[in-house]
């Protein structure tokens, strides 16, 4: 049987869901006699060619998300979202009652210490989105694993099923938002 | 003599005045609820608690019990309904369980555990619904409340106080504090009201208490909330006092 081909990347993420793909630990060799990766943070492999499975973490804040997401959607067969950000929009999600405006100008100009500040506008940072986006929100996406970030047993057990032909179902235990 | 009614083909027992869903809850039958408490009038709001009784839909919690009525509840066409229903409160209003002191004692987020809901699904609204941090015990997150009015009525009918209303209509609808100022520090809320202990999402917190027992070991976190249908069953009233401060209002 030929390897799945999986990527996976963070967009507006902390990285904490894949530390938590990491943490299945000794299971990872298992896991590589199934599966090999393409892009991703670990093989540090920049754009995505055609794959099996994409796992996306994190929500949509800024252009280079949208770009990188859509990248992942036209070449992944099954696009995963993991974690609370990717599936709610999560804590980045928490700017959106409030004006982007408001925000960069508090950030960079009228907090203490930013007097002489600018807002940055340097064309290789990515423009930020008015509101964070759950990635459902922009493309269509297959399965959900929420979670902050989801537990290694709760990972292992979506890839295994997933990788088996199962439908990937969590239990009691291992399906947590928190 | 005590009838019976069908619950996905079982016999519940039943006493005459209770509910499709008191009767359950009784039996150690459970049915998916959440605007329901064990001691207030059913509220019928939520709809969580719907089921399909002589082939309509009802709310559980409304509908009396009758000798031989047959009602489905475990099968997978009320479950998507309910499902979806939970789905719409998690997109209405900010539920961001992992910066939530309430987590893992929630019944929104044990429904939608125990429901199998992975995603809102619904385009989230994101709100704004600024907190109330005025009262030196206790903090208001609006962000969380579901308008299950459980805090209004355990404040009117059990503390007599009504320190708690529904204002606005439809996507407008919000819990508000009765004070001149809006403000609960401005009210006589006390640490012994019913009203602090029946919330069932993050909205009613006593401050500094909200880590007092750690994520993981919490309520919801022991064992699923279908499989504790007993703790919800019938018990008297909490009480059914006039409230002096509505009659005011209302004349």
């Amino acid at each position: 049987m030929s390897k799945l081909r999986v990527a996976t990347t963070s967009l507006a993420g902390c990285f904490g869901c894949h530390t938590s793909l990491l943490d299945i630990d000794e299971r990872l060799f298992d896991l590589l006699k199934l599966v090999e990766f393409d892009r991703t943070p670990l093989t540090d492999i920049k754009h995505c060619g055609p794959c099996d499975l994409g796992i996306v973490e994190g929500g949509v804040c800024n252009a280079e998300n949208v770009a990188v997401l859509r990248e992942f959607r036209r070449n992944c067969k099954v696009l995963v979202a993991i974690g609370a950000c990717a599936v709610t929009g999560g804590l980045p999600a928490q700017r959106n009652h409030l004006d982007l405006g408001d925000c960069l100008s508090e950030v960079y100009l009228t907090e203490p210490g930013t007097r002489h500040g600018l807002i940055p506008n340097d064309p290789e940072l990515p423009l930020p989105l008015d509101k964070v986006h759950p990635i459902g929100e922009v493309v269509k996406v297959d399965y959900f694993i929420p979670g902050c970030p989801p537990s290694a047993d709760a990972i292992w057990k979506f890839l295994t099923d997933l990788i088996a032909g199962r439908t990937p179902t969590l239990g009691h235990g291992l399906i947590k938002y928190d | 003599m005590t009838e019976t009614f069908l619950l996905d083909g079982e016999e519940v027992l039943f006493a005459p005045g209770q509910t499709v869903l008191q009767a359950a809850l009784a039996a150690g039958r459970y049915i998916p609820h959440l605007c329901y408490h064990p001691e207030f009038k059913p509220h019928g709001s939520c709809k969580v608690c719907t089921v399909k009784a002589n082939g309509r839909f009802a709310t559980a919690c409304t509908l009396p019990a009758q000798a031989g009525l047959e009602v489905a509840s475990a099968v997978e066409e009320v479950d998507d309904i309910r499902r979806t229903l939970v789905q719409m409160l998690f997109a209405e209003g900010n539920h961001f369980c992992p910066s939530c002191e309430k987590s893992g004692d929630c019944v929104l987020q044990a429904l939608g555990y125990d429901l199998g809901v992975m995603t809102a699904g619904f385009r989230h609204l994101y709100p704004n619904r600024p907190v109330d941090a005025s009262h030196p015990d206790i903090l208001l997150d609006f962000n969380r409340c579901i308008l299950c009015e459980l805090c209004v009525r355990a404040s009117c009918e059990v503390d007599g106080k009504c320190v708690f209303a529904l204002s606005g209509r439809g996507i407008e609808k919000h819990l508000i504090v009765n004070s001149a100022s809006g403000r609960l520090a401005d009210t006589d809320v006390a640490l012994t009201d019913k009203a602090l202990d029946v919330c069932p999402v993050g909205v009613i917190l006593v401050k500094r208490r909200g880590f007092a027992v750690p994520i993981g070991e919490r309520r919801y976190d022991q064992s699923p909330i279908s499989a504790q249908a007993l703790a919800d069953a019938p018990r008297p009233p909490a009480g059914s006092r006039p409230c002096a401060a509505c009659e005011e209002g209302e004349e």
